[in-house]
């Protein structure tokens, strides 16, 4: 099968956006779900989450951040060209999907950090399409590298930023924004967090001590994506579970983030690993994420 | 009784143990004509043929010998074909020392015909020559869905097509094949050379194949009867879901499960530097198993450069893979311990594997399956270095299809649930393979596949009426 792209867009360094003509995965698609992607016969098969899908178009978004060969397979195509595959959707929708009648008066407080942001957003359009009220904390390093804020805006109740550098924003993290929301008497009845493993970790620690409940969504190593090979094995509440079929979305106080985290390098290749090697000591950069190790 | 069984069997030429356990190529070259020749003389061409019974889809095997012997491959493939749609991968995947080779007569006192042998003979000359394209009925405008592109599937559509019906196979992943693709290895099973043209062979009956349609999430089996026109569904999707020991440092980094080794390496060429998917090889892997997809995963670890070991709580005799998988291992060089069984994957400082705390076992009292039950000896713990481990311990279903699917009930153990007929408890709805049996072998998904498409014809044929 051939999935032809029809728009791509840049919307920050190294981060792209590509609404792909997949009918069958447009028309079945649900907030919190991804797709495996492929470019290429001897491509990777990659698990990536979905921005936006329109069952009537019959296509879907999909952003994705250069970070290997396979990411950068991906991105070096352009609008006209067309992907090898495109499978899905893929993982369990959002937990709200099934109960629509128990949103009532629920609200929400979303959290996206840097490409995470994208998934988020289907999530709040969905709820916002049903008069659910959803606030929004978009994260990024810096001013440019945060995405979807025009999208966002449209659909969120409140939209908060936070850049690491306060170049556009709240300046600090997006736990400390976080805290101060909740300290100023913002009621929230669950948090979803979507972004870098890190951030989830301490999005879900900073809920923990308000006894929030929250939701993550992991983005875990996978092959077929379908339950059967295993790599995406993740620990909740003390079990194995597979983050293809029983997640992606799982409850945030019950992740074993550290072994999630550690999990994600497993096929770091000994290239990257001496490339960031390199990288540390030419720029006398201290890796906090275990690239040296 | 002729000279026949004075006649040894003859031994298949194979690629040198120590050469093949660097590379991927076929590990069996098979015979040549003369050799099937030979060895088809050797039947006995018994009145009550012991392995026509043996045989999980009745082939009728002293016939299509005899056909070979007497220099007719293509009434041979006739004969085979009548009862079995792949008999390419059968004759190289089938236990057949359990089956049609374990029941022949000649194996008493001496050794049994190579079955299998002769089986993939005229499955590659048919191959090689694809006489005359397949007669099929006329097109009989009924339309049916299959999912999944494994045997039972494709035994099943080709089947229907044969009948007429215009059949379309939904694929989860990228490539059509099933396990035949990403679970079986090339050393043990060519995809180009074999699986490929059984494929083809399968879209010249004009079977349609859909690639990268997950039933249950892209489309359900629902979706497939009400709006797509079908008026059957076949469900072959499959074993499912790999299962783990619930062991400490099950999760740490450099444990996987056998279908994930294989999967990389078969479907995804990880050993390929030509494709992207890299795999995780280590200098000694340690499989944790007996069965056939342990020997794969173990066979795989070897030829990618790693020391490879087989851990396996039974004896050698309760090894549940095919008696030449064994052999083969073991002439490459692939170390078995035997009555041993990991207590713990242990780790170091940043999460990865450093080996394995097992404990040996002795047998005891006969289990549930007969065989006899492995239990720890006491004091018995020692450690094993390795690097990684493969986890290579069966699957569990994937509840995916009964989970979409209104009506589809499913036994004990999870597996859909269906009649020798394949039936389901949801009208119009049937499957077969290891979906309904759990893990089991190609013979028996295919036979079930072609029972389903009988039991298919005959109810789309009552809705007719």
């Amino acid at each position: 099968m051939n999935y032809p792209i029809l728009e791509k867009r840049r919307l920050a360094e190294n981060i792209w956006s590509m609404t792909v003509s997949a009918p069958r995965v447009a028309r079945a698609a649900h907030p919190g779900q991804f797709v495996i992607v492929r470019a290429g016969e001897t491509g990777e098969r990659i698990p990536l989450t979905i921005a936006d899908y329109d069952a009537d178009h019959g296509c879907v978004t999909i952003v994705i951040q250069t970070i290997g060969v396979s990411t950068r397979k991906i991105c070096s195509l352009e609008a006209g060209q067309a992907l090898t595959d495109f499978a899905g959707p893929l993982g369990r929708p959002s937990e709200f999907v099934a109960h629509p009648e128990e949103l009532t008066g629920r609200r929400y407080l979303f959290i996206g950090g840097g490409v995470g942001t994208a998934p988020v957003y289907p999530q709040v359009k969905w709820l916002h399409e049903r008069g659910v009220r959803a606030d929004v904390i978009i994260g990024a390093k810096t001013r440019d590298m945060l995405i979807y804020t025009d999208e966002m805006r449209a659909v969120a109740d409140h939209l908060y930023l936070a850049t690491d550098d306060g170049s556009a924003g709240f300046h600090g993290l997006v736990t400390q924004l976080l805290e101060q929301l909740v300290e100023q008497g913002e009621r929230y009845d669950e948090v979803v967090a979507i972004g870098p493993m890190i951030m989830m970790k301490f999005v879900a620690a900073t809920t923990a001590k308000y006894g929030l409940k929250t939701t993550v969504s992991l983005n875990a190593l996978m092959v077929d994506g379908t339950g059967m090979c295993g790599a995406c094995r993740v620990t909740v509440g003390g079990r194995t579970r597979f983050t293809c079929v029983d997640g992606p979305e799982f409850d945030a106080h019950e992740v074993d983030f550290d072994e999630a985290m550690r999990r994600q390098g497993m096929y770091r290749s000994e290239e990257q690993r001496r490339a960031a090697i390199e990288a540390e000591r030419a720029g006398g950069h201290v890796c906090k994420i275990g690239l040296n190790k | 009784m002729s000279m026949a069984n004075k006649i040894p069997r003859v031994p298949v030429r194979e690629q040198d143990p120590q050469r093949r356990a660097t590379n991927f190529e076929e590990v069996c070259y098979g015979y040549d004509t003369e050799e099937a020749q030979t060895e088809a003389s050797r039947c006995l061409h018994c009145k009550h043929p012991r392995c026509v019974e043996a045989c999980p889809v009745n082939i009728r095997i002293p016939d299509f010998i005899a056909a070979l012997h007497e220099g007719d491959p293509a009434r041979a493939a006739a004969i085979i074909g009548e009862d079995s749609s792949l008999p390419s991968v059968c004759g190289r995947v089938c236990p057949q020392e359990t089956q049609c080779e374990g029941a022949c007569i000649l194996g008493i006192k001496g050794e049994p015909v190579a079955i299998g042998k002769l089986e993939r003979y005229v499955g590659d000359w048919q191959l090689e020559h694809a006489a005359e394209p397949v007669r099929t009925a006329p097109r009989n405008g009924h339309r049916v869905a299959v999912v999944g592109s494994g045997p039972a599937g494709l035994a099943c559509a080709s089947d229907l097509a044969k009948m007429g019906y215009e059949v379309k196979i939904f694929e989860a992943l990228h490539k059509v094949g099933g396990v035949l693709v990403y679970g079986i290895p090339e050393f043990r099973l060519p995809k180009e050379r074999i699986v490929a043209r059984e494929i083809e062979a399968v879209r010249a009956l004009g079977v349609e194949f859909e690639t990268d349609v997950i039933v249950g999430r892209t489309v359900t089996v629902d979706s497939l009867l009400d709006d797509e026109g079908f008026e059957a569904v076949f469900i072959g999707s499959g074993a499912g879901l790999p299962r783990f020991m619930g062991i400490a440092g099950e999760n740490l980094n450099g444990v996987v499960s056998a279908n994930e080794f294989l999967t990389r390496t078969n479907l995804m060429h990880a050993y390929d530097p030509a494709y992207d998917t890299p795999i995780q090889v280590g200098r000694r892997v340690v499989v944790v198993g007996g069965g056939n997809v342990a020997m794969d995963a173990v066979r795989t670890a070897k030829r990618l450069g790693a020391e490879a070991t087989i851990v396996y709580r039974r004896s050698e005799k309760e090894l549940p893979a095919r008696a030449e998988e064994v052999h083969h291992a073991r002439m490459e060089g692939i170390e078995f311990r035997m009555l041993t069984n990991p207590v713990e994957v242990l780790g170091d400082e940043k999460g990865w594997v450093r080996g394995i705390r097992c404990v040996e076992m002795e047998l005891g009292e006969p289990d549930a399956s007969g065989r006899r039950a492995p239990v720890p000896k006491a004091g018995s713990e020692f450690e094993l270095a390795c690097d990684v481990v493969v986890m290579a311990l069966g699957t569990s279903p994937n509840p995916l299809l009964a989970a979409t699917t209104a009506g589809l009930a499913t036994d004990r153990r999870g597996c859909i649930s269906a009649d020798a007929a394949g039936a389901t408890t949801r009208a119009g709805v049937f499957a077969g393979g290891d979906a309904v049996t759990g893990a089991a072998t190609v013979i028996l998904a295919m036979g079930a596949g072609r029972a389903a498409a009988k039991a298919i014809d005959g109810y789309i044929r009552s809705l007719a009426q």
